[in-house]
């Protein structure tokens, strides 16, 4: 995007507000977690494929054993915050409306958040025995 | 946003077909983007027939004969016809690259010339560089140190001096920034591969004493993140080199640091 600034100096806009000291965690989490999903995708399919067409029952047993209960949050949790460091990505990418930009950063992490919630709540009433 | 097409007056229209040479046995048709800021109209794309016969081999020996004996309008920049200088770079059969290094019988068909990609254009071929250069300026390109010169040189090993291979051979063309699209859409805070790569020579230079300041002034989410490495940088690169490696270099420096 170029922009129009007059009777600035080309050296003035390069800088512009300077260097944001940061960027290097986000970048680090977006590789932890897709690190940590390559196994967990693994035990989500598999989990998929053991319970397709099973009954409530047979699911609930399923869930309250702790290992699969807790592997499939661990599952939620990483791929929840992986999908939210990417989206980030895509939003300062492509949208350049500073309004904009904010607005759908802050729905990025609201959305996330309130996504992953419900999974790991529904795993917790599965594994209860709801 | 993005923007997915071109503004109006960028819209490019068809432009002249100039007449074939006559007696020519060996012909070439090469279409090239014109466009004239002062005669107020679109850009468009001329058809010029040169016979490679009477022609060099590079596409810059096209542009010239051209320009000496049919349209002495045509507006490039060039100047060593070596490839060490970076002017003539350009947009030509859909790659970035120097005109000077490349070969006509490179191209198959008609050889379409345009300009770097996602740059202002000044005239014809010729990119507005200005925010590339400030950008370059940014980084600081020269030896920074606190340690009283030595009386001769800045020593340095024969394996440091080989990390600088691959990097000093950048001669700033652009065409490396200007095939990466996080460039394209970004470039106002992006400060792109060539620059990036200009900026890691520095980093990884062992007589420079400003390292950890250097690596500052890149972590940002923009300046160096919005590199996704799809590795247009390194596919065109007219000389050879690996700009994709130098950056993925400094995130991991950048990484390292913290641990």
């Amino acid at each position: 995007m170029r922009m129009q600034t007059p009777m600035r100096t080309p050296l003035k806009q390069a800088r512009g507000l300077g260097s944001a000291r940061g960027g290097a965690e986000h970048f680090w989490r977006q590789r932890i977690t897709a690190l940590a999903n390559v196994p967990l995708t693994v035990f989500f399919l598999y989990t998929l494929v053991t319970l397709a067409g099973a009954d409530h029952a047979t699911v609930v047993a399923y869930f309250k054993f702790p290992i699969s209960a807790l592997l499939i949050m661990l599952f939620v949790i990483s791929s929840a915050w992986h999908m939210m460091l990417g989206l980030q990505v895509i939003i300062e990418d492509y949208i350049h409306h500073e309004g904009f930009k904010i607005a759908a950063l802050i729905g990025n992490i609201l959305f996330t958040a309130f996504f992953g919630l419900i999974c790991i709540y529904a795993i917790v009433k599965l594994s209860l025995g709801g | 946003m993005v923007q997915f097409t071109l503004p109006k007056n960028s819209k490019i229209t068809k432009g002249t077909v100039h007449e074939k040479p006559v007696d020519a046995k060996n012909l070439k048709e090469f279409r090239i983007y014109r466009w004239n800021p002062e005669d107020g109209k679109n850009p468009h794309v001329d058809t010029y027939f040169i016979d490679l016969d009477e022609c060099g081999p590079m596409v810059l020996d096209a542009l010239i004969k051209i320009k000496n004996d049919q349209d002495s309008t045509l507006t490039f920049r060039r100047s060593c016809r070596e490839g060490v200088c970076g002017s003539c770079s350009m947009n030509i059969d859909g790659t970035n690259s120097l005109a000077c290094t490349k070969g006509i019988d490179e191209v198959k068909g008609a050889v379409k010339i345009y300009p770097l990609p996602h740059t202002g254009v000044v005239k014809d071929l010729i990119p507005d560089l200005t925010n590339f250069y400030a950008q370059h300026a940014s980084i600081a390109p020269f030896l920074k140190t606190e340690t009283p010169e030595p009386e001769k040189e800045w020593p340095q090993s024969r394996d440091d001096r080989a990390k600088l291979d691959g990097l000093y051979e950048c001669i700033l063309c652009a065409s490396c920034s200007t095939s990466c699209p996080s460039y394209w859409w970004n470039e106002d805070r992006y400060l792109g591969p060539a620059i990036l790569l200009q900026a890691y020579r520095w980093i990884i230079d062992s007589r420079d004493e400003a390292t950890g300041e250097r690596l500052d002034n890149l972590e940002d989410p923009f300046r160096l993140y919005r590199c996704h490495t799809i590795l247009n940088c390194t596919k065109t690169c007219p000389k050879g080199l690996n700009p994709a490696r130098a950056i993925a270099n400094i995130k991991r420096l950048l990484i390292e640091r913290r641990f």
